[in-house]
């Protein structure tokens, strides 16, 4: 009886272990398509936020701790600051770069928090995908659906060197949000250049932080 | 009878390509090419702006807060149920066999077993909605934005979509009512149900802008866009191009 319990409890552990292996392993990741990525990555952050509710009352440092857990590994922050930022990305030095980054990031955190806050019961829907199996940069269409009219959600997506997948690029209801910000990052660069445009981003920030206390 | 709206818009029409001719002229070198008017814009954004956040919002406000929510769906519900038998002709006019059939069944479905509208019983069996004004059906026939402009009191919108607007208000349900007191109230109700939809996107744009005129333009003209090509529009050349080369460097 002692041994088949432990057996059991054995076999149970191998079972475990295993699943845990290729849930982590980048293996799952390379095979799998990039709507299944994006379906799963969005379906378990609205999961998260379903699941608690300190999100729901708006707690900045529990969303930007979410954000970072489960959508900043599935995203080329990088690539999309550099995109926002234009040619001028190329002259700034590496550690503008980052200060721009992550003043940015801030930015976005804190302005998506907010519909953060409304998820109810809304849940993802996959469009038709038009991509090769082989695209290294795909367009995933989802709907956010909910009570009233769907919500579309577009990503881009790009194949990085591993083989997993990371967002590049999103849009809501139509409007990309790189784009979005492209002409805005122009406007403060041709003005006061890049330094420039992070003091404004970080004054938003600022500005943004006071507001919500 | 049949010449007078005709006459309205295409007063309209020339009121607004002159409107945008003379101010054109006043326009620097660095104009952005899709926004020409853009010292004309900026003036009509703030003056729309201190009236909004005079009037208009706190009584968005107001009604959100204190109407019931159930009264407030079945207002929303009453106003879209309207607006979609103007969307079957509009889809009609684009030619979406579909898309047309969709939205006749749910006007028809809404106005009979959802009480005038007041129920949305049309998306609980499936009939989903695809909005169209006449706008959308002037940039589906291919007619180009024309230049951005900011309407006093209306907001963002285009040379095509105001072009387009004159023809959307005359056979509106709502400003063809008879009775000027319960028309006019009608049309309140709905700004109200508008703009209160709109409160949080508001909240939401406060934040996320380092300039707000020019995030709402930008936002703007990528939503219409969207919308004429029903949420799948082509590549556009300028934004397609994030020139690989600028992002190498970081990706390490």
């Amino acid at each position: 009886m002692n041994r088949f319990l432990s057996r059991r409890s054995f076999s149970a552990l191998a079972c475990v272990a295993v699943v845990a292996l290729g849930m982590s392993g980048p293996a799952r990741a390379a095979d799998e398509a990039a709507d299944v990525f994006i379906k799963r990555v969005s379906s378990d952050i609205l999961d998260a936020i379903k699941a608690d509710k300190s999100i729901k009352n708006g707690e900045i440092n529990k969303i930007i701790a979410l954000v970072d857990q489960r959508v900043m590994p599935n995203v080329n922050f990088s690539r999309m600051t550099a995109s926002a930022a234009g040619p001028a990305w190329r002259q700034a030095t590496p550690e503008q770069q980052k200060r721009l980054q992550d003043e940015f990031k801030i930015l976005l955190v804190r302005t998506y928090s907010g519909a953060l806050g409304q998820v109810s019961d809304q849940s993802i829907a996959l469009r038709p995908l038009r991509a090769a199996a082989d695209d290294k940069e795909v367009l995933v269409r989802t709907e956010l659906r909910g009570k009233g009219d769907p919500i579309q959600l577009d990503y881009r997506v790009e194949k990085a060197a591993d083989g997993s997948w990371k967002v590049y690029n999103m849009n809501v209801m139509g409007i990309w949000l790189v784009e979005n910000y492209k002409t805005q990052f122009a406007q403060e660069i041709n003005a006061k250049g890049i330094d420039g445009l992070i003091t404004s981003l970080s004054e938003r920030n600022k500005s943004n932080a006071r507001a919500s206390q | 009878m049949m010449w007078q709206p005709l006459h309205r818009w295409i007063t309209f029409v020339a009121m607004a390509a002159w409107l945008a001719l003379v101010s054109g002229c006043a326009t620097g070198p660095n104009a952005n090419p899709k926004d020409p008017l853009e010292p004309m814009n900026r003036s009509i954004s703030k003056f729309n702006e201190v009236l909004d956040d005079n009037v208009l919002k706190p009584t968005a406000k107001g009604y959100r807060d204190v109407t019931p929510q159930l009264v407030q769906t079945g207002v929303r519900n009453v106003f879209n149920n309207l607006s979609d038998i103007w969307s079957t002709v509009n889809n009609g006019l684009q030619l979406k066999g579909r898309d047309t059939a969709e939205s006749l069944m749910r006007s028809v479905v809404n106005t009979v077993f959802g009480i005038y509208g007041i129920f949305d019983v049309a998306t609980e069996i499936g009939l989903e909605r695809h909005p169209e004004d006449f706008g959308q059906t002037l940039g589906a026939w291919g007619v180009p934005n024309g230049p951005y402009l900011v309407l006093p009191l209306f907001g963002p919108s285009t040379l095509r979509d105001t072009a387009g607007m004159p023809v959307d208000t005359s056979v509106d349900y709502v400003r063809n009512l008879d009775h000027i007191a319960t028309r006019n109230s009608a049309l309140a109700v709905r700004i109200i149900d508008k703009r209160s939809g709109l409160l949080d996107a508001g909240n939401m744009l406060n934040q996320a802008a380092i300039d707000k005129y020019t995030f709402t333009r930008d936002a703007y003209l990528q939503y219409r866009r969207n919308q004429v090509f029903d949420g799948n529009p082509p590549d556009e050349d300028d934004l397609v191009d994030v020139s690989p080369e600028s992002v190498t460097p970081s990706a390490k």
